[in-house]
């Protein structure tokens, strides 16, 4: 088969084109392209009793709105707390009072961390600490308090 | 009696032995072939008209097959998928599992495979044919290194056109995907592709299915050369040759899945 | 034995008028052995035959030369250099003084005839390619296939697409051209015409010829020494004239092609009394 060198470009440029045109098209439809590359942020950290099932990049939102990432999760070994270290995208600021609560969106949905915004003046710097956390619900410790108080209010008749 | 089971025994112990021992062999001789082809890297660039001419045998010539396979694979993605997921009404997740299949596995892996079946043996047997009619040896004799000319290019084609099949595979998968989830069953298109962009993430999805992608088509394109240019010069060589090659690309490819899976998505399940 | 054309002593670079020379050279593929210490030298500016029956390592010799095989010992000389210790760069700048012409041609069949001839001339020249597109034109013509020029080699015949590699061998004005099995499988209008084209050509370009072929009665007509091979040495050797009249028992079962000889009709086998009769 002879192909004349015009007509091979002509090929293979497209080929390469729409080749490079698809993994466009997955990168914007179907990805999402906004964690591509560092998204400017700032981070802050959170100490809880307990994570539950939060991992390494689930979501950070706020009234539902997501606005952030978890970077890194580490336990204290001093007051065995976890260390959560979340990356907030730089257009948003939150309060120094701001409480952060480890959810699960639905009942078998993901973890993520809410954010409430209190109503402090002060906001939030690079590296600062939130100081109100609320641990994440656990179910088994849940139904233990349940025994524990069934038991209290039963024996105390 | 036992004499002969025995020497029977000891017999298949030693071809066992011949056979390891010969296997290995070939494999560092296969390894010293990649490393000679790898070298001759910048000669096939320097002649860019011999690899894009591979480009195109690889590349545009499995458009077809690649472009209905990824169509169809999505397709039936979707009403499998479907299928499933209504059952915990999570139907409105159908572009999520679609495009997480496709783009982490069924796009590199599939499009590989389909790869090795058609470019893959194609590269080996004209290689075989090249080396059993003596024009490699005739190139050699006129002092134009075989593996600079012939080898290298169809190396390289291989490699540049396997992430760029992929990534047509996996988006004709998720648009087969679509007609069906969308189109045919009536999930609501703004569910279905607004949950896959949430779900699907651009570095650690997308890219490392490129990046497997991209490995694939180096060992596919490496065993299809080196097949080639070991082949036995006679028919049945060539055709052996052609065989083996499809046989261990499709192995290489779902073993180096399995490896890269494991590194790349690691998180999973953490 | 005339010696005007064979001359014995073992020069290199004193006497120039050698072209090739082999020296006691052994060689085996794996545990078989195919040249068991052959010597032979090839006189510049001559057409040499190297006939013997088949597989008796007559292209074996020729890869010698040419430096795709090494000796397992002795010596291969090419124009006073050692072929064997030659490195990479040195091998391939010595290949662009020969010229191959493979048994069947071995063309490169995704181009056409021109640029199969081109192909060295583009490799390792930076002429232009009006000089180049000449020099093609030459070459065909020498061999009587300008009009052919366009053709792809699946279009050739036999006896075509031989000439065509035998123009692509002497594409760059080698030194030294080898030819393996130049008249296997042609007609014989083919086969006079590369007879006469191989004989042409070397006295036409001063170059040096080594024909490995078993067709003797083309062979006599041409060249001007003949050595002939069995069981890896040389079993005889002559000119034309020599071989004709000689009494050697190789050279004349070779000659007259008689079945039997010292290169025996039975492959070994044990007696044919016994093993009819054998219980199995």
């Amino acid at each position: 088969m002879n192909l004349s060198r015009s007509t091979l470009d002509l090929w293979v440029g497209t080929f390469v084109a729409i080749g490079l045109g698809a993994i466009l098209f997955l990168a914007l439809k179907v990805g999402n392209l906004v964690s591509f590359g560092s998204v400017p942020g700032y981070r802050i950290e959170a100490r809880f009793d307990n994570i539950g099932g939060l991992k390494v990049r689930a979501p950070a939102k706020a009234a539902g709105v997501v606005v952030g990432r978890v970077e890194r999760i580490r336990l204290d070994p001093a007051t065995y707390q976890a260390v959560v270290t979340i990356k907030i995208d730089h257009g948003f600021q939150f309060t120094t009072d701001t409480i952060a609560s480890i959810l699960t969106s639905g009942l078998l949905g993901e973890v993520y961390i809410g954010l409430d915004a209190g109503g402090d003046a002060k906001m939030l710097p690079d590296g600062g600490t939130l100081a109100k956390t609320q641990s994440a619900v656990i179910l088994e410790k849940l139904i233990g308090q349940f025994l524990v108080d069934k038991a209290a209010s039963g024996g105390g008749k | 009696m036992f004499s002969a089971v025995a020497t029977g025994f000891t017999d298949a112990l030693r071809r066992l032995g011949n056979g390891s021992i010969a296997a290995i062999r070939r494999l560092g001789y296969a390894s010293l072939f990649g490393v000679a082809v790898v070298r001759e890297t910048p000669a096939a660039f320097a002649r860019l008209n011999l690899t894009l001419r591979e480009i195109y045998f690889s590349g545009v010539l499995s458009l077809i097959i690649i472009l209905v396979s990824g169509l169809f694979v999505g397709m039936v993605l979707a009403l499998q998928g479907y299928d499933v997921l209504q059952r915990y009404g999570a139907d409105e997740s159908l572009g999520v599992l679609v495009a997480l299949s496709l783009v982490r596995e069924l796009g590199p892996v599939v499009a590989g495979l389909l790869f090795a079946s058609r470019a893959g043996s194609a590269i080996t047997a004209e290689i075989g044919l090249m080396k059993a009619t003596e024009q490699l040896s005739a190139m050699e004799m006129m002092a134009v290194d075989p593996l600079a000319r012939v080898v290298a290019p169809r190396f390289w084609g291989g490699v540049i056109s396997m992430p760029l099949l992929a990534a047509l595979f996996s988006m004709m998968g998720v648009f087969g995907a679509y007609l069906v989830g969308v189109r045919l069953i009536d999930i609501d298109p703004g569910a279905f592709w607004g949950n896959m962009k949430a779900a699907v993430d651009f570095r650690f999805d997308i890219v490392n299915g490129i990046i497997k992608s991209i490995v694939f088509g180096m060992a596919v394109s490496m065993i299809a050369v080196f097949e080639g240019f070991d082949a036995k010069p006679t028919a049945e060589g060539v055709s052996s040759a052609t065989t083996r090659t499809v046989v261990e690309s499709s192995l290489a490819i779902l073993a180096l899945d399995f490896v890269l899976t494991v590194f790349m998505f690691r998180g999973l399940g953490v | 034995m005339s010696d005007t054309c064979a001359p014995t002593s073992v020069a290199d670079a004193a006497h120039p008028d050698i072209a090739v020379e082999l020296a006691d050279v052994t060689f085996g593929y794996d545990r078989r052995p195919v040249l068991t210490g052959i010597s032979m030298t090839i006189p510049r500016g001559r057409v040499v035959a190297i006939m013997g029956g088949s597989g008796c390592g007559k292209t074996t010799i020729l890869r010698l030369i040419g430096g795709q095989l090494k000796p397992a010992s002795g010596r291969v000389m090419v124009a006073g250099q050692s072929v064997p210790d030659l490195d990479r760069e040195a091998l391939f700048a010595m290949r662009r003084k020969f010229g191959m012409l493979f048994q069947f041609g071995a063309l490169f069949t995704d181009m056409s005839v021109f640029e199969n001839i081109a192909f060295a001339l583009r490799e390792h020249t930076d002429l232009p390619e009006e000089l180049v597109r000449d020099l093609v034109l030459m070459k065909l013509h020498a061999v009587g296939l300008r009009g052919a020029a366009y053709l792809m080699p699946s279009e050739l015949s036999g006896g075509m697409a031989r000439r065509v590699a035998l123009a692509r061998a002497i594409a760059l004005d080698p030194m030294l051209v080898m030819y393996d099995e130049p008249f296997a499988g042609l007609d014989p209008i083919s086969l006079g015409v590369v007879g006469q084209l191989i004989r042409r050509l070397n006295d036409a370009l001063g170059i040096t010829s080594v024909v490995v072929t078993h067709d003797v009665y083309e062979s006599l007509k041409i060249v001007d020494y003949l050595y002939f091979v069995s069981e890896g040495k040389v079993v005889a050797q002559g000119t034309p004239a020599d071989v004709r009249g000689s009494g050697d028992a190789f050279v004349r079962q070779f000659i007259d092609g008689e079945p039997d000889g010292p290169v025996p009709f039975h492959y070994p086998a044990s007696p044919y009394r016994a093993e009819l009769f054998a219980r199995v």
